[in-house]
């Protein structure tokens, strides 16, 4: 376990105190995963998001309805669920994008490395620097390429020219997109195809170093081409951060994700390791879903 | 169902558009009549020696505008001065701050009604205040102070039209890259709403160039024969000056006040060319 970035301000929760409640959430992760046992979560841990009975609001409409789910660390989770039954909300949730939303309310917990996302102490700022948000649509700053990744290191670090344009290359290889920029590096970001303006979202993601990186449908908008480098380039990430991605593809989330959720209606139906989901799904809703009956 | 006729459609959109040709058509026609008219009678006196020769009240040919270019050029420089980043800061909280609470919908209110004042009212609002009560006398800065805040609601109208046209998804891709509210709007929203900020700017310096009323009610200066030398000077301002050769009891001022139109719109044509090209060239290369 990498050690805690706080993003609290300086009386932070220590880190026992939120510890001792999660654990009756986790069940712990057999080695050899085998037939029909119950999977709730990942191992304590081993988890890195964590959200306990969360329940989040519009208005007066409850988008979703008290979930409680651990989402493992340095892996892939991905959620589906059919339209309007918030994955997305859920993931907004992780990084307090909720927060931009008028009339927006969120209960229950949420831990992020065991403290409480909505929390007292907590700056949004930081929370959402070290958890990114990639977007459904790729929305690239109308600035050059250059500028585009540059502006989130900008906003966190005072950085000579020669530091930024290194964090800014290493950051477009990480997205594996500097060898098609490198010679438009100063031109509009909205020169670039649909595929390559998300990989420089994610790459202006990446530059600000995150632990966790939230993707809400990030291949929605793209061919099956483009959509494969994003895959790609998820399996690469996930070595070193925890990555979930909403999506309403099964056939995306069976190839990439570690880790499925479904959510219907705002609960949380079932989750468990991709493959027992798909194989062998605990409930019949699940099933109808992933057989494409409803939804 | 009955299938509509083509015919009668292909009718119908051929009358609307010749309509609304027709509409442009006399629109233009109107400006160019005026704008032809003025230019008739002014031609005899269009000459340098306008914008050289102080006013006065006895000959034509030897009267001019020296004083009321400089004096509207100082006016317009400070109402600018004072109401763009007023108006533009007050149009952002407005727009990103101010949420939908009952204090930012007064002040959405206050901020329209005051866009439809009559510009007189704001000239005795600027005589009891500015020139009265602060005890500036009718000074240019009294003059600037009284127009920024004439100008003050349309600044803030446009700055919160061009901030709001800014799409949600740029803000968005700010703040979750962990940006303050602040950093976002200073270094996203406020670039990407530039042209739509110096369309505001170019109104008000519109505004504030053609006013009258205002400068006549604090007491612009009608003869004038000496440049005004600082935000503290008397001074007389074009439409005042044309207004008061006009007004003049002889028969004769005709090409003269006519002359001080083209001169008015010289300088607001140039003024608002400068900040099109600017705009322009903030639309074409805004990274």
């Amino acid at each position: 376990m990498t050690t805690a970035w706080r993003f609290a301000g300086g009386e932070a929760t220590e880190p026992g105190a939120a510890q001792a409640e999660p654990s009756a959430v986790g069940e712990p992760v057999s080695e050899a995963p085998s037939g029909r046992e119950p999977f709730v979560g990942a191992r304590v841990g081993g988890a890195q998001v964590q959200s306990q009975n969360l329940s989040i609001w519009y208005g007066a409409k409850r988008a979703i309805a008290g979930v409680t789910l651990s989402i493992p660390r340095h892996a892939i989770t991905a959620i589906i669920g059919p339209s309007g039954c918030g994955k997305s909300t859920y993931l907004r949730a992780i990084n307090r994008m909720n927060d931009t939303i008028r009339g927006c309310r969120t209960e229950g917990t949420l831990l992020v490395d065991e403290e409480d996302v909505y929390g007292p102490n907590v700056d949004p700022v930081l929370l959402r620097k070290k958890v990114g948000l990639i977007f459904q649509k790729p929305n690239p700053f109308p600035k050059s390429v250059y500028r585009n990744v540059a502006f989130g290191v900008q906003l966190h670090y005072r950085a000579t020219r020669e530091e930024l344009g290194k964090v800014v290359e290493s950051a477009l290889r990480q997205a594996n997109l500097w060898d098609e920029v490198k010679d438009r590096i100063d031109d509009s970001a909205l020169g670039l195809s649909g595929g390559q303006q998300q990989r420089l979202c994610i790459a202006r993601a990446l530059a600000v170093d995150p632990e966790i990186l939230l993707m809400d449908e990030p291949c929605s908008a793209l061919d099956p081409i483009a959509t494969a480098k994003i895959e790609d380039l998820m399996f690469e990430l996930k070595k070193d951060m925890t990555i979930v991605i909403v999506t309403h593809n099964m056939q995306q989330a069976a190839r990439v994700a570690d880790y499925t959720a479904f959510l219907y209606l705002g609960k949380l139906i079932e989750f468990n390791r991709t493959r027992d989901l798909f194989e062998r799904p605990g409930e019949e809703l699940t099933e109808k879903y992933i057989t494409g009956r409803f939804g | 169902m009955i299938p509509r006729s083509r015919a009668v459609r292909r009718l119908e959109e051929w009358t609307f558009v010749v309509g609304f040709l027709v509409a442009v058509g006399i629109a233009v026609l109107a400006l160019a009549v005026l704008l032809g008219s003025i230019l008739v009678a002014a031609w005899p006196r269009l000459t340098p020696a306008i914008l050289f020769n102080y006013s006065n009240s006895t000959n034509p040919a030897t009267a001019g505008y020296a004083a009321a270019v400089v004096g509207t050029l100082w006016i317009v420089g400070l109402t600018l001065l004072f109401s763009l980043p007023l108006g533009i800061a007050a149009g952002i909280y407005l727009q990103e701050y101010g949420g939908r609470g009952i204090l930012s919908r007064i002040l959405q209110a206050g901020v329209s009604n005051l866009a439809g004042v009559p510009s007189v009212v704001f000239g005795l609002l600027g005589l009891a205040v500015f020139v009265r009560a602060l005890g500036m006398g009718p000074v240019v800065l009294a003059g600037a102070l009284t127009l920024t805040m004439l100008v003050f609601p349309y600044v803030v109208i446009t700055t919160q039209e061009a901030v709001r046209a800014v799409p949600q998804s740029i803000r968005d891709a700010a703040l979750a890259l962990g940006s303050t509210k602040w950093q976002a709007i200073r270094k996203q929203v406020l670039p990407a709403a530039a042209p739509g900020l110096l369309t505001g700017a170019i109104l008000a310096a519109s505004r504030a160039i053609g006013e009258t009323a205002p400068l006549l009610v604090i007491g612009a200066l009608f003869l004038q024969t000496f440049i005004p030398y600082g935000p503290d000077s008397p001074f007389v301002a074009l439409p005042v000056q044309i207004y008061a050769y006009t007004i003049l009891p002889v028969n004769q001022w005709g090409g003269v006040a006519a002359a001080g139109m083209i001169v008015l719109m010289g300088i607001l044509f140039s003024f608002n060319a400068v900040a099109i090209v600017v705009r322009n060239r903030l639309q074409r290369q805004r990274w």
